[in-house]
């Protein structure tokens, strides 16, 4: 690797090669509308438990995209189911079923 | 006593039917909750009774609720159960009445017309009872010819589709329809042998059937009789059937003030055999009737909860709008039954909404909570709030920074323990600010406040407050001529049964035009439904387009709904339509002159709400 003086902090290095995509791809596969996400970010912005709380669905489906399946399970426990997001959502992401899966795979993962 | 070995199949089935009825019911009476019991025996000796026998009597016998919906569907249950309970009753007077046969055998008057050919000692009654018989056979007869069109066209009996039936209820169904044609041939060959029966059997057995080798046909023709009978007794009680017995008893503990709770239970059970698996639930379905989901109703959800387990796709695809608990002739409690089927699959914990600690909304003397979906339609509380201060309402708009979900999208999702989680908290928060009344917009929250929360205070929807300050001339309204239709929202109208307030309210100021059936509590859903996560965005648009066009016409203006989701939905569903919410319209066409000189009270809400 080139020397630039300067190097990312190991930490902070994430490398999709090496996520793991299990929830994604289980995910999708119940629910095709979780690949059509644009991150635009419509849903945090109405989210009503976001109003409260640093929660946010599209880091919820980022974080699943990103293989960083415990971090998404736990997050995803502050949803209050409302709607609110499946209402705005540009994409008609069926957002709450996403949400069910991801608690569903709490159970099933057993992570 | 009269014997032949034909009435063993009968006899065998009837002692079979009667012990397992019986076992059941008294199970059944056995397991119910000893609060339930207590009530049970508390309310038995009393006006409940009474009416419990008559309601047994118009729906057991004569299916009012089927005639209805569709006069013939109900003519074809009618005739069934109306036509087959006389017959059994005059054919006990009738033997009973006959010389020397005090101790009746249960098959002997059954098999009447079989040991008895000379029914003279009847003397001036022979006549009448050989008529009313031979009526009532034909009765039936009508009733199981009109079942079997029904088959094979449904339509002509006013329904879509019809069930589709188990191995075991297909063999109860055969053996149900051939118990007629056989009794009349039967009873036709005996009356060609020796001249029984009225017009009806007599005239088949001496005019049509004559030249058949009578003789022969005899025996086998009541043997046959006698083994349809058995075999619909034996499969009975395994079948859709047992709704007979099960519907009995549900009526009556229905009566006696039992229901269903928050977990399945006996009731339930007695619930899951009354239901006949008509279909009317499918017909009643939009999911059916928009989107040709047709295999998820009550009528094969009840079913599969009955013998085992309903699959997951089952259990969810439902929109829980209520359309089925209100168009159910049995009138189970199907929504709530699948909502504590959902239950049984908890995904959350109890800690989930623990981030709200410490949260709190404004002191109020009248509370006005958006909601969730309130918030979605800025201007809806826009309007409510233009109305609030045009009738000097010392309102407060306690969730105006952020609103704390009513808790009933999570227990659409049978997610009982978030639920509850955010019932206690929400229910704290508003408690603390000594409110006296609290108002929402959204019908959803009205609903949940009223039913689960305990506020201790009036919680009313939008409209009936808005109608009282009408009515108390607080609120002054023009009269304009814009064409209205009105949208009941599912949970305003089947879940809280507020249907007439906003009509009374709409015109007031506009021109109420309403067309079809599909109003109050058979309202249809707008497809934005809570209740099911598994329909697409796609699906849900052809819902509300296709509701949209059933409740208006060319000539409507607006169609008004009184629910922040129904708006949001067919707003984005459609646009040959406007839509507004109730309070929208009320606000243009408020009349009331604006306060020029604020109180020092209002000042202090503009502090508030600013
Ligand atoms: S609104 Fe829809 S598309 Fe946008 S971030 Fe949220 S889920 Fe993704
Ligand atoms: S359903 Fe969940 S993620 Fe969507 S707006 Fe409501 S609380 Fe936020
Ligand atoms: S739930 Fe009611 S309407 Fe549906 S099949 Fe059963 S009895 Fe008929
Ligand atoms: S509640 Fe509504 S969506 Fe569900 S089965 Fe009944 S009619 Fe259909």
């Amino acid at each position: 690797m080139v020397n630039f003086g300067f190097a990312p902090l190991e930490i902070k290095i994430h490398d999709l090669d090496k996520s793991n995509l299990q929830l994604s791809s289980w995910i999708a596969e119940r629910d095709e509308t979780f690949t059509q996400c644009i991150a635009c970010g419509c849903c945090t912005a109405t989210c009503t438990a976001g109003k409260f709380t640093k929660f946010s669905f599209r880091e919820l489906c980022h974080s699943i995209r990103r293989g960083e399946i415990a971090k998404a399970i736990a997050e995803s426990e502050k949803c209050m189911l409302c709607g609110k997001c499946t209402l705005v959502c540009p994409r008609n992401v069926n957002t709450r079923n996403i949400v069910k899966l991801i608690r569903k795979a709490n159970q099933k993962f057993k992570v | 006593m009269k014997y032949h070995p034909f009435v063993i199949p009968f006899s065998i089935g009837l002692a079979f039917v009667m012990l397992y009825i019986v076992g059941m019911w008294a199970y059944w009476i056995i397991r119910l909750s000893r609060r339930e019991q207590k009530i049970v025996w508390k309310r038995l000796f009393s006006f409940r009774t009474i009416a419990a026998i008559w309601e047994s009597m118009m729906e057991g016998l004569f299916h009012r609720k089927i005639f209805r919906k569709h006069a013939l569907l109900g003519y074809m249950h009618m005739s069934l159960a109306f036509g087959w309970f006389m017959l059994i009753v005059l054919g006990n007077f009738e033997s009973r009445l006959y010389p020397h046969s005090n101790i009746n055998p249960p098959y002997y008057p059954i098999f009447f017309e079989f040991f008895r050919h000379d029914l003279s000692p009847l003397r001036e009654y022979e006549e009448i009872f050989t008529f009313l018989m031979d009526f009532f056979l034909l009765l039936v007869i009508s009733g199981v010819m009109l079942a079997f069109f029904k088959r094979i066209k449904s339509r002509i009996l006013g329904m879509r589709r019809t069930t589709k039936h188990i191995r075991i209820d297909r063999i109860a169904l055969t053996s149900l329809w051939f118990i007629f044609p056989l009794r009349i041939l039967a009873e036709s060959v005996t009356a060609g042998l020796y001249n029984t029966g009225h017009f009806f059997t007599n005239f088949l057995g001496q005019n049509v059937i004559y030249n058949l080798p009578l003789d022969q046909l005899y025996y086998p023709a009541w043997w046959a009789y006698s083994i349809a009978l058995g075999l619909f007794f034996v499969t009975l009680p395994f079948s859709r059937y047992m709704h007979i017995p099960s519907e009995i008893l549900l009526i009556f503990l229905r009566k006696y003030g039992v229901k269903e709770k928050e977990h399945h239970s006996t009731f339930t059970k007695i619930e899951l055999n009354a239901c006949s698996r008509c279909g009317i639930c499918i017909d009643t379905c939009q999911l059916s009737t928009n989107l040709n989901i047709s295999n998820t109703q009550p009528a094969y959800f009840l079913r599969d909860l009955r013998y085992s387990q309903p699959n997951e796709q089952l259990r969810e695809t439902c929109m829980m709008c209520m359309r089925c608990v209100e168009a159910c002739p049995v009138g189970i409690e199907v929504v709530k039954i699948r909502e504590n089927e959902r239950k049984e699959h908890q995904l959350y914990s109890e800690n989930s909404y623990n981030y709200l600690n410490g949260y709190s909304y404004p002191k109020a003397k009248v509370a006005f909570f958006a909601g969730c979906m309130g918030h979605l339609t800025p201007s809806v509380i826009k309007s409510t709030l233009k109305l609030f201060e045009a009738a000097g309402v010392d309102y407060t708009f306690i969730d105006k920074d952020g609103s704390i979900c009513c808790g009933r999208p999570l227990q659409l999702g049978g997610q009982a323990i978030a639920a509850k989680q955010l019932i206690d908290k929400n229910n704290a928060l508003i408690h603390a600010t000594g409110a006296e009344l609290l108002v929402t917009t959204c019908p959803i929250c009205a609903r949940e406040f009223r039913h689960n929360y305990h506020l201790n205070i009036p919680v009313l929807h939008h409209s009936q407050y808005l109608l009282e300050l009408v009515n108390s001339n607080r609120l002054k309204l023009k009269k304009t001529d814009l064409n209205v239709a009105y949208h009941d929202p599912c949970e305003l109208s089947r879940g809280l049964s507020i249907t007439e307030e906003p009509r009374e309210l709409l015109s007031k100021t506009v021109n109420l035009v309403e067309s079809g059936k599909q109003i109050g509590k058979n309202s249809l859903c707008c497809g934005g439904s809570l209740g099911a996560t598994n329909i697409s965005a796609e699906q849900r648009r052809t819902i509300a387009v296709a509701t949209v066009n059933q409740i208006t016409q060319a000539d409507t203006n607006i169609l008004a709904t009184a629910c922040p989701l129904c708006k949001k939905t067919f707003c984005s569903a459609q646009d040959t339509v406007a839509i507004q919410d109730i309070a929208e319209i009320l606000a243009n066409n408020l009349a009331n002159i604006k306060n020029q000189n604020p109180t020092k009270k209002s000042a202090e809400r503009e502090v508030i709400t600013a």
